[in-house]
């Protein structure tokens, strides 16, 4: 059952995600990342990371997604199916392909390392993904949070400066 | 759940689609759409590892990048309204004016 689960939800994520770089209007484009984006947070409530899933929904397809159909729309691009440019379509296939025939081949003859951490399905299933999280973070991972808040920092005065006509 | 390669592996197709798109697209917006999708595969990679080693640093790690991505949105969008506002495109061959 969960097999079937699994293809199908598959299958949508890569239909999808081919809509994205083949859609002619970035709007299609931009809602068909969407879709892909829920397709990502089902595989990661199926590996036990609900509260990543939950991140993933609200800032991903919430956020950063609204942010970038506002641009879109704001900009009100006009579909220009004229050009055309095949050769470098057929290029950057083959280079595409290539990549996915190198990692394919990577992970088929590797050896998988065995579990060595502390968190097994259970414990996370009984003490709550969250709360494992937030653990990790603020005592391991503290000051690369912090840092991250001064990245936050120098974006948003990046974007202000550059998105302004005249300083 | 299923074992640790079948995720992998949709990763590995996830992040070579958006590759393609990477390199075959000449919208800058569309361009872009494919960087995020690339991040979200090298994301699934590191949900599926820290599950199966049972360690949650990569998923403190996908915290992370998507600050990053967030941070990359913001700046990447307002740099192609700058260049929109110049250049009345944001066709990625219009940007050649630092060529040569």
């Amino acid at each position: 059952m969960e097999t079937l689960f699994f293809a199908i939800i598959t299958l949508v994520a890569i239909v999808s995600a081919i809509l994205v770089i083949s859609c002619k209007n970035p709007i299609n484009s931009a809602l068909s990342l969407v879709m892909t984006f829920f397709c990502l947070a089902t595989y990661y409530v199926m590996l036990d990371a609900p509260f990543m899933a939950a991140v993933q929904v609200m800032v991903y397809a919430g956020a950063i997604m609204v942010l970038i159909v506002f641009t879109i729309m704001l900009l009100n691009i006009r579909v220009d199916a004229t050009k055309k440019h095949t050769h470098k379509v057929v290029l950057g296939s083959i280079i595409g392909f290539f990549t996915l025939i190198n990692t394919v081949f990577l992970l088929l003859k590797g050896h998988v390392a065995v579990p060595t951490g502390p968190y097994s399905g259970e414990m996370i299933k009984q003490l709550g993904h969250t709360e494992l999280i937030g653990k990790e973070m603020f005592t391991n991972f503290l000051l690369p949070f912090e840092i991250t808040s001064i990245l936050l920092l120098v974006a948003i005065v990046g974007a202000v400066i550059l998105a302004k006509k005249k300083l | 759940m299923e074992n640790l390669n079948s995720y992998l592996i949709v990763s590995a197709i996830l992040f070579s689609i958006g590759t393609i798109g990477v390199l075959t697209r000449k919208n800058a917006i569309v361009i872009f759409l494919s960087i995020e999708l690339i991040q979200n595969a090298v994301n699934l990679t590191f949900v599926a590892f820290s599950r199966h080693l049972g360690n949650l640093d990569g998923q403190v790690f996908v915290f992370f990048v998507m600050t990053v991505a967030a941070a990359e949105a913001a700046v990447g969008l307002a740099l192609m309204i700058a260049f929109y506002n110049n250049k009345e495109s944001i066709d990625v061959d219009d940007v050649n004016l630092m060529k040569w």
